[in-house]
């Protein structure tokens, strides 16, 4: 199929189709039990199409939730949810290597590479590439296209502009995330135990005093940062609520919410009616505002702005 | 790899400097062009094409290379600049170019197949699998190191590559994964990845309070500093925040990258150039960091350890760190 062949079939197939939500992994270090009870009312509950597990920001932490791994898997298959196991997005240690080399013998399973090593070990079947990745244009989409990617969720800080071009040429769904703290940085050293002068080999396990990450303010008091371990986050939370219906002009086939500890239920539903049309995108915002009243939004970098920016014009599509 | 073998590879973020660095022993430059292609994309500083082929005469003349970073992501919609910058590259006779973008290694390696690719920091290749998958597809024939690793693990990395390593070894600091941070953009709509600039200029304010100094990146205070203290650049990660009621450089403080010690457990790691971070560093900063660096190299070469060398007066904050290489500092 020629290149021109693809777009137009692709164009077809968005046409009508109401577009996908994905419940991206658990970034923070919840206990497992919480996890667990909180993936169990995900697949009871939720109107998202995909849920991701697994761990992407500290090796230390897998150990924990992989007991309740297989019994969250089969209740998310058996509530009709695709399940997708995400990669680690900084892979250094011998043990880590081995994680992911194992990941990349999961059959029957789609597998996300938030590192290009994963990429690699995964070519030749299909694999998502996940926001980790740097995709920044049609050349590198297309490559690991190649290799068999059939679904990119794009980087935070790329604009409308650029989604918009790549969501026209891809021949792979582009996911865009549109909900929570923005994953902005990853480290070989953990801040959360910095801040308790500890280091990453003694952490004693700190960041999962935080459910939603470390508030980091700056000097005179202004919320700035949060911290996840060896991540660092944004204090806002996304939210392209209002964009959504843009965005699914632009070519955006998908929208990942990240977990936050709040009523993720009632968050994907607040989309979930936005791509069905049942709510309009202002409504939607106005309710997100209602339910997360203590929290901060922001959405600057869709509109080419700094990415803790809050713009209120929509967005040009034309 | 051997002490014979290593190279020096050193800044030049102006000709004065590329001219600067090959007199004071530099093996190899790398540099970039005056425009959004390379990392380091600041006003005043880099190459246009004619200053690039002086520059690669000058080199070549007294037996040195110059590598030509072109390590920022391609834009959606306009990969001819990035492409021109790579065929301008191997028309000017650079040794290598120094690439982080999938998209541009592919274009790099179908369309100039002699051309010597270098794999950029900014890839953030940090196990044998990234390396190798480059290598694979690309030819990359060197990997810079993302500053996350320590020395065993780089000894472990040398052992499954097929290719030569790079690693910094003196200068400023990312703390964070290269390539993979989007704090800059998140602050002032500008990132390394896309504009080839972190904390810019532009966007900085020093503000004068009472006898105290603010200095701001994006609206957002990044340090104070007291009457007599010094007021640092306000780079995002070097600045002092408060967490959980403490108040500290929570990232890193402002400190300089300084290796001079770790030289020969470097080169027994089996890494094949060592790299001085300070494009944007004037000719007499270069200088010096590179003659105290070719002193050691030469040392190293007798059989001696590298010499002490006063380098506390160019460190950033004064301070220096040895960085991710020590485990300790995760």
């Amino acid at each position: 199929m020629s290149a021109a062949d693809k777009a137009g079939k692709k164009a077809a197939e968005k046409t009508g189709k109401p577009g996908s939500l994905t419940l991206g992994p658990v970034l923070f270090n919840w206990p497992a039990e919480t996890w667990r009870d909180f993936h169990f009312r995900i697949a009871d509950e939720a109107s998202v199409d995909s849920v991701h597990l697994g761990e992407v920001v500290c090796s230390k932490r897998q150990p924990f939730f992989e007991k309740y791994l297989a019994e969250v898997i089969e209740r998310l298959t058996a509530a009709g949810k695709e399940v997708v196991l995400s990669s680690l997005a900084l892979v250094m240690t011998e043990r880590e290597r081995q994680d992911v080399s194992a990941l990349a013998e999961v059959a029957g399973m789609l597998v996300e590479a938030n590192d290009v090593s994963v990429a690699a070990a995964l070519a030749g079947r299909p694999f998502v590439i996940g926001p980790y990745v740097n995709v920044y244009n049609e050349g590198s989409l297309g490559y690991l296209a190649g290799l068999g990617a059939v679904r990119a969720c794009l980087p935070a800080e790329l604009p409308a502009a650029t989604i918009a071009i790549l969501a026209r040429q891809a021949s792979v769904e582009i996911e865009l995330q549109a909900f929570g703290r923005l994953p902005l940085a990853m480290s070989a050293r953990c801040y959360h135990a910095r801040s308790r002068n500890l280091h990453k080999d003694g952490c004693q396990y700190v960041c999962g005093d935080e459910p939603d990450g470390m508030e980091v303010d700056t000097m005179d008091g202004k919320p700035f940062l949060t911290v996840n371990g060896t991540q660092t986050m944004s204090y806002h939370y996304l939210d392209l609520l209002p964009e959504i219906g843009a965005l699914r002009r632009l070519g955006v086939d998908r929208f990942r919410l990240w977990p936050q500890s709040c009523d993720m239920v009632a968050v994907a539903e607040l989309f979930r009616g936005v791509l069905d049309g049942r709510l309009d995108g202002a409504e939607a915002d106005a309710r997100l505002a209602e339910l997360l009243p203590n929290v901060a939004f922001a959405n600057g970098y869709i509109h080419g702005r700094p990415g803790n920016a809050l713009v209120d014009e929509g967005l040009a599509t034309g | 790899m051997s002490a014979e073998t290593v190279e020096l590879i050193c800044p030049a973020g102006t000709p004065a400097a590329l001219k600067a660095a090959i007199d004071a022993g530099a093996d190899a430059v790398y540099l970039g062009y005056r425009d959004e292609t390379n990392a380091r994309n600041f006003p005043g500083l880099n190459f246009s094409r004619p200053e690039l082929a002086d520059g690669i005469a000058y080199a070549h003349d007294r037996g040195a290379k110059v590598l030509v970073a072109i390590n920022t992501f391609p834009r959606a919609g306009q990969p001819e600049i990035w492409h021109q910058a790579v065929d301008d590259a191997a028309r000017l006779g650079a040794d290598a170019v120094i690439l982080a973008d999938i998209g541009l290694c592919a274009y790099a390696a179908k369309t100039h197949p002699d051309l010597r690719l270098h794999l950029s920091v900014q890839a953030s290749a940090s196990s044998a699998e990234a390396i190798r998958f480059y290598h694979q597809a690309f030819g990359i024939r060197r990997a810079v190191l993302p500053r996350v690793l320590t020395v065993p693990e780089i000894a472990a990395l040398g052992a499954a590559v097929p290719v030569e390593m790079e690693v910094f070894v003196f200068g400023g600091l990312c703390v964070m994964a290269e390539g993979r941070c989007a704090l800059s953009s998140y602050v002032t709509g500008q990132s390394p990845n896309i504009n080839g600039a972190c904390s810019p200029a532009a966007h900085v304010r020093y503000i004068e309070k009472g006898d105290k100094v603010i200095s701001q990146l994006g609206g957002f205070t990044i340090n104070t500093f007291g009457s007599g203290e010094p007021a640092g650049y306000p780079t995002l990660c070097k600045g002092r925040f408060e967490a959980n009621g403490k108040l500290s450089y929570l990232f890193e403080e402002p400190t300089s990258l300084n290796t001079l010690d770790l030289l020969p457990e470097l080169i027994a790691a089996g890494v094949t150039a060592f790299k001085i971070e300070g494009r944007q560093r004037g000719r007499a900063y270069v200088s010096a960091v590179v003659k105290a660096f070719r002193q050691g190299v030469d040392a190293i070469r007798r059989g001696e350890r590298p010499p002490a060398f006063a380098l506390d007066g160019i460190t950033e904050g004064g301070r220096q760190t040895s960085g991710a290489y020590e485990r300790s500092w995760r």
